[in-house]
């Protein structure tokens, strides 16, 4: 169960090797995160992930291989999940990729391999994960967005689009939670230095996915709907979103 | 899953509805199918569709436990706020026999002109016989009269496995067990109550304040035993040679006599103040270390240095904070913990770390409460013990709060105490398994009564009161799906 704090005791990942739902997961475990179930495509690095929790304090990770495309398993892995953990506290959707916007823009099966993997994947998975969390009565589902999803940039579009997609998704499903004892947070992080962004020029106000991971458990703390990482990124976007197309197409990066 | 009746009865027969609920702290809300029964035949009823449909279940009064005891996440809230009749009563040797959902209000109102008083009275009168029973509430006057199941003839409890009519004498592992049991025993349906005899609605009250903790302690130590009631505020943000500063106060019953000669005539007048309500909920943060320190110096302040045989009504001594309908919207929408523990007497010592901990976070606290128990009662769950009991209100929201928290509970389990389940809604599990050694035992009874642990609660599923932590959870059931 939750706690007074907004602390789970157990966790679903989807996306379970990223390095922000790591650093998340790492964090949870110095709190009250107990039970976790991991789910991912590549059964090696799931497992580096589960041992590294179970090193610091969780008592018993389980991996499961799966691709967050396939929406034809989405409901057994939410099945399993609540059989497994008894009480599903956290869901958290982190499965990602940045994808090649140079390739993505050209070649279609890329540009649906992109949307697939971060938003209509991620989105199916959510609406299985919210069944069990509504006849539950309880539970969060934490989902990560991006900045470059609240205002679409010729730069990373497709990315940006996906994401964009992803958010309002989640935005809608968090309304239609409400009254039901269960809850969802969207995470809008910025510029974040990650195994998926290594070797880019980090952006502005860039992060570490460990800082995301601090303003993550916080927002879960006080019941946020919305947590920008870092938080000024609230503002700064407030303003991005109204400049004129003609403006916002010149700024850098 | 949402609205209609429980599978198993009648259409209609018992209204329910899917509400989103929480504690009175206003933390971690979750949501169940809330049953209003009127009736102990409706409590059975419900009960046995609960069973035959394999549904999770659990008794809610007036929800005044804080975190989530009176919580039970996609299973049934069954609500005993309808079982508000006092079925008998004795007013030549003094008991009643309540429903479990009367409340210690309806209570003092029907007794007191009859010069009759609860024998424990908590911080608010709004609580349910029901819920008095399953918390063991204490009072003030715990160091000399004991909790409130102490003052129990019988309880009639309905258990998935039928009926159960329990007392001190008859079957008392199961009656201690419910006794601070927070309603895992069994849905409690009505108690059987010793009052205590009173001439009037009048407290004969000694005030004084101290200018830091140990001298309070030291004086509580040394005068308590004079006093049938006795308790001190704290202020927590004092610092320095202030720590600690309280205004004790301590008090009896009045007799007729001690009531000005115009008040002779009508001594058993029960008068409550109008109970203005919080109207809006303000933003989380309104209270905070500013506005709680400027608080509590007003009120240190306010209070008299020292003053003998001062008249006080019964409410105004025992419940201030029902004066203010819905206090607890106070703290905002993240709303509040209440932290509340007690370490033996040898280890007053472990309180003034505590207070000093809480000072030191600036963690915004309104005054704290301190009182001295006496010894416990035979409920293996039951909080008090012998020692000092300390209360704390914090909001929620603070990112450092928890870990502040934790910290206090390594104090507290270092001395050998332990922290009151009707207030808890953030320690860990083995932080219970250690404070309350009568577990296992507890586990044992409820075991004979609940084999498939049909009733359950937020709580014992967060801290594995019903199963030892590791093992599985119990789940929601299959209703949902």
């Amino acid at each position: 169960m939750n706690d007074a704090t907004g602390m789970p005791q157990t966790a679903v990942v989807i996306g379970g090797t990223s390095d922000i739902g790591r650093s998340i997961l790492r964090t949870l475990v110095a709190r009250r995160l107990r039970r976790v179930v991991l789910i991912g495509r590549d059964e090696e690095r799931l497992r580096v992930v589960a041992d590294d929790l179970l090193g610091i304090g969780a008592t018993a990770v389980d991996t499961v291989v799966g691709d967050v495309t396939d929406a034809a398993s989405h409901a057994s892995w939410a099945d399993d999940a609540a059989a497994a953990l008894g009480q599903i506290d956290l869901v958290l959707v982190t499965a990602g990729t940045l994808g090649d916007q140079s390739l993505d823009e050209v070649e279609p099966s890329a540009a649906a391999r992109v949307l697939d993997t971060n938003c209509t994947g991620p989105a199916a998975a959510m609406v299985a994960f919210a069944t069990v969390l509504r006849a539950q009565g309880h539970g969060r589902i934490v989902v990560l967005s991006s900045v470059a999803g609240v205002r679409v940039r010729r730069a990373n579009f497709v990315y940006g689009a996906s994401k964009a997609g992803l958010d309002a998704f989640a935005t809608g499903l968090a309304e239609s939670l409400r009254g039901t004892g269960a809850s969802l947070m969207i995470v809008r992080p910025g510029w974040v230095a990650t195994a998926m962004t290594a070797g880019l020029t980090p952006g502005p106000l860039a992060t570490t996915a460990d800082a995301v991971a601090a303003d993550v458990v916080t927002g879960m703390g006080r019941g946020a709907a919305v947590v920008w990482s870092p938080p000024p990124l609230k503002w700064l976007f407030a303003v991005l979103r109204l400049l004129p197309a003609a403006v916002w197409r010149r700024l850098p990066g | 899953m949402s609205g209609g009746a429980l599978p198993g009865q009648a259409p209609g027969a018992v209204p329910a509805t899917r509400t989103v609920l929480s504690g009175w702290g206003g933390t971690a809300p979750s949501a169940a199918q809330v049953v209003r029964v009127t009736s102990a035949a409706e409590v059975d009823a419900v009960m046995a569709a609960a069973v035959a449909s394999d549904r999770r279940i659990l008794a809610r009064g007036l929800g005044r436990s804080y975190g989530d005891a009176a919580l039970c996440a996609g299973g049934v809230i069954l609500d005993t706020t309808g079982l508000d009749t006092v079925l008998e009563a004795d007013l030549r040797t003094g008991w009643v026999r309540a429903g479990s959902g009367v409340s210690l209000d309806t209570l003092m109102k029907t007794l007191l002109p009859r010069g009759w008083f609860v024998p424990v009275s908590p911080g608010t009168r709004f609580v349910t016989v029901g819920g008095a029973v399953a918390a063991d509430v204490h009072g003030k006057n715990h160091h000399v009269d004991g909790s409130f199941c102490s003052h129990l003839d019988r309880l009639s409890l309905a258990t998935p496995v039928g009926r159960r009519d329990v007392g001190p004498e008859k079957d008392p592992e199961l009656f201690w067990a419910t006794a601070g049991g927070m309603g895992l025993t069994g849905i409690i349906v009505d108690a059987t109550v010793r009052l205590l005899s009173v001439e009037t609605t009048q407290m004969v009250v000694d005030t004084e304040r101290s200018d830091d903790l140990d001298d309070c302690m030291a004086r509580m130590s040394a005068r308590d035993d004079e006093y049938r009631y006795s308790v001190a505020w704290i202020d927590c943000l004092a610092r320095g040679r202030h720590l600690g500063r309280a205004v004790i106060t301590r008090g009896d019953h009045a007799g007729v006599d001690d009531l000005p000669v115009g008040r002779r005539a009508r001594p058993l007048d029960f008068d409550t103040p109008r109970r203005p309500p919080v109207a809006v909920t303000p933003p989380s943060g309104l209270l905070n270390p500013l506005t709680v320190a400027a608080f509590n110096e007003a009120w240190f302040r306010k209070a008299p240095r020292r003053r003998r045989g001062h008249l006080e009504s019964i409410a105004s001594f025992f419940h201030p904070l029902d004066a203010v309908e819905g206090w607890n919207r106070l703290y905002g929408r993240r709303g509040f913990v209440q932290y509340q523990c007690v370490v033996p007497t040898h280890a007053g010592d472990a309180v003034r770390r505590i207070v000093e901990h809480v000072s030191d976070a600036r963690a915004a606290s309104f005054l704290a409460v301190l009182k001295r128990f006496g010894p416990g009662d035979p409920g293996p769950l039951s909080f008090p013990m012998a020692g000092w009991t300390l209360a704390l209100d914090l909001p929620v929201g603070a990112a450092r709060l928890g870990p502040l928290l934790d910290s206090l509970d390594d104090l507290v389990v270092g001395a050998g105490g332990r922290l009151y389940l009707a207030k808890d809604g953030r320690m860990r599990p083995e932080t219970f398994e250690a404070m309350y050694p009568g577990l296992a035992q507890w586990r044992a009874v409820r075991q004979k009564v609940d084999p498939d642990a049909v009733i359950v609660s937020d709580l014992a599923r967060r801290l594995g009161v019903i199963d030892a932590p590791g093992r599985r959870a119990p789940t929601t059931g299959s209703g949902g799906r």
